[in-house]
């Protein structure tokens, strides 16, 4: 049969092309005894992969049904996308999150931090990339710009976690400003490959200027956060309190753990609010008007690059204000930190909760950052796993976890 | 009518897309309170003259006033907020918005009471608009989504209201139906410079004519009179 011909030369041809790019990397191995070193070929790896690639490429058209599974997935939209007793089972998350840090152990209130400060991230870059359209990939320069804000403010003017807070916004917010001034011009692509540059720059800057951000070694001994001056330290520095003295308790290193959390939950639900009045203020609707259609807008008297360079500069201040948690938290900053790979999670988080959906971005965040700690003995195929997820993710959600419910408005009619 | 009634004036404006010009010296009044149709064949450059009025290009060359005033080279959006509304050819609507925030986008910078009451007025001028207004703007039919652009351009409170093409894609019956609303919102004292394919439909609206050919324009008159001139005739109405 003709039609069978053709998809075996097309398998053929598809096992071939695994062959050639497997037997480099699954084929060899490298072996480095005392006085030798050398590569040694095993031939196995590479057979299963050519016979793998082989059999799905034939039976293509019976495997398709697997692919279809989402149908049988039960889809969880519905259920989270309660309108009438949102607020209720809103606050009852909230007070969920509240309570638990004092009943679960410090390593899950460490992860738990962690996801926090994606979850900020992931809201600050939806607005820009979620809401106006905008694809940033260098999205990782404004957190390090709120991280290093802190870390040098604190270092060489001893200025404290709290008045370093909105001054780190604020000058992540700057730095967006000047870097969209430029940049927004661009569309698509063009601006991708700049934001991207953007964020490179400003780790190479603080990777190099070692006098005063310290280069590689990083800025240490950060100034950890206080409770209204109560510090979390065994013994308190000079003339502060520890709280546990205050409180008249024990010292417990909990403490300091719980804080961070209960500190990071604050910022998310700040953020939260801030950006959920933003999207139902016409600046909001500008944002997603413009996403829509640029020129349109331009015909309705908007200027696009005023919208533009509100989202970018919104976002960045949220990424600012994770830096500066994120550098008090960890007490020591340095450029590592601030890689693409960062950018990248944090864009992954936004496109796999949908991308404007602000429980989706929540989700995918938790799920980036606890499923990785949950499963450390696949450490190695994290990237793996990670790729594989992304792909199956577009084929079965395209749209993201929780494709957005935008908020409707209706004026009243008389 | 004297010279001084203009709303809009265009003053032997050129206009470029790169090295490409698109316009060479157009020149031409538009009369406050009338409809003005520019008619031409594809790639005469009626739309191009039309987005240039709306400085997007700029002009090149020559002058555009709009109620006395040199708007030649003010920028965009500026434009748009002094009073000219555009329906840009292809509507342009925002799918993912529903009707009513896409018409809300209209108003930008109105204040909530301007925004209730003009939506009341539009939902007078398109009944079908009111009936789908919680609906996304990419649902409605071709018609819907033309009707949704003008009621939107209306929503900033137009003294002159441009058209690129109302009639495009669109099915006789409903083009019919435009056209009426056109002159309703004439008679509420919007002037209308209209650009249009359909040149039988649009010269039996308007007061005067324009037509463009090669970036000029190369005849003008009464509608009536296009409608009767055999060279327009010939050339764009069939026979």
């Amino acid at each position: 049969m003709n039609f069978l011909r053709v998809k075996l030369v097309d398998a053929t041809l598809a096992a071939l092309l695994t062959a050639l790019l497997s037997i480099p990397i699954l084929g060899t191995h490298i072996i480095s005894e005392p006085g030798y070193i050398g590569l040694e070929w095993d031939g196995w790896k590479v057979f299963i992969a050519v016979a793998l690639v082989f059999s799905v490429r034939l039976f293509q058209e019976q495997l398709r049904p697997l692919a279809r599974v989402t149908h049988l997935m039960p889809d969880m939209a519905p259920a989270l996308r309660f309108t009438q007793n949102r607020r209720l089972v809103m606050m009852l998350l909230l007070f969920v999150a509240l309570i638990w840090p004092f009943f679960s152990s410090r390593g899950n209130v460490d992860i738990a931090t962690l996801a926090l400060i994606y979850i900020m991230m992931g809201l600050g870059l939806n607005i820009v990339v979620g809401f106006a359209g905008l694809l940033d990939l260098g999205y990782v320069a404004f957190y390090a710009v709120g991280a290093y804000s802190y870390a040098l403010l604190s270092q060489y003017f001893g200025v404290s976690f709290w008045l370093a807070l909105p001054l780190s916004g604020l000058f992540a917010a700057s730095f967006g400003f000047i870097l969209g001034f430029p940049v927004l011009r661009l569309r698509g692509d063009y601006l991708a490959i700049v934001t991207l540059g953007f964020g490179e720059i400003i780790r190479l800057v603080l990777n190099n200027w070692d006098s005063l951000t310290g280069g590689p070694d990083g800025i240490g001994s950060i100034a950890k956060p206080t409770l209204f001056g109560l510090e979390f330290s065994r013994q308190a520095g000079a003339g502060g309190i520890p709280f546990h003295e205050f409180m008249g308790i024990e010292y417990s290193g909990m403490y300091k753990v719980i804080f961070l959390y209960l500190l990071a939950l604050a910022l998310v639900v700040f953020a939260l609010f801030v950006i959920n009045r933003l999207i139902r203020m016409p600046v909001g609707r500008a944002w997603e008007a413009l996403r829509e259609d640029e020129i349109a807008c331009r015909s309705l008297g908007l200027n696009p690059t005023n919208i533009k360079l509100s989202a970018f500069t919104l976002g960045a201040t949220f990424a600012g204000f994770a830096g500066c948690f994120f550098a008090a938290r960890q007490g020591f900053i340095n450029p590592e930190s601030f890689t693409f790979i960062e950018s990248a999670i944090v864009l992954a988080i936004v496109v796999l909760g949908g991308m404007g959906s602000q429980v989706g971005v929540i989700l995918a965040a938790i799920a980036m950052t606890v499923l990785p700690e949950i499963a450390r003995e696949f450490d190695q195929f994290r990237m793996l796993i990670f790729g594989g997820v992304m792909v199956l993710m577009m084929i079965w959600r395209p749209e993201g976890l929780l494709p957005t419910k935008r908020p409707v408005m209706e004026m009243p009619h008389g | 009518m004297s010279g001084s009634e203009f709303i809009l004036r265009l003053d032997g404006v050129h206009s470029h897309y790169g090295m490409i010009e698109a316009l060479k010296g157009a020149s031409l009044e538009v009369n406050r309170g009338e409809i003005v149709s520019l008619i031409g064949a594809n790639g005469a450059g009626k739309s191009t003259l039309l987005m240039t009025t709306c400085g997007d290009p700029q002009a090149s060359k020559g002058a555009i006033h709009y109620e006395g005033r040199d708007i030649t080279s003010e920028p965009s959006h500026m434009i748009m907020r002094s009073g000219i509304s555009v329906v840009p050819e292809g509507r342009r609507i925002f799918s993912a918005l529903t009707v009513v925030e896409n018409l809300q986008m209209g108003a930008f910078f109105a204040d909530r009471e301007q925004i209730e009451h003009d939506l009341a007025h539009i939902y007078t001028l398109f009944p079908r608009l009111k009936e789908r207004q919680s609906q996304q703007g990419g649902t409605l039919s071709g018609g819907e989504q033309q009707m949704l652009a003008i009621g939107r351009a209306l929503m900033a409170r137009p003294k002159l209201l441009l058209l690129d093409e109302p009639s495009l894609g669109l099915a006789p019956l409903v083009i019919a139906q435009i056209f009426e609303i056109i002159q309703a919102i004439r008679d509420e004292g919007v002037t209308i410079f209209l650009v249009e394919q359909n040149a039988h439909r649009a010269l039996q609206i308007s007061d005067r004519g324009y037509v463009l050919e090669n970036g000029e324009i190369v005849l003008q008159g009464k509608g009536s009179e296009l409608l009767t001139n055999d060279e327009v005739k010939r050339a764009y109405l069939g026979g």
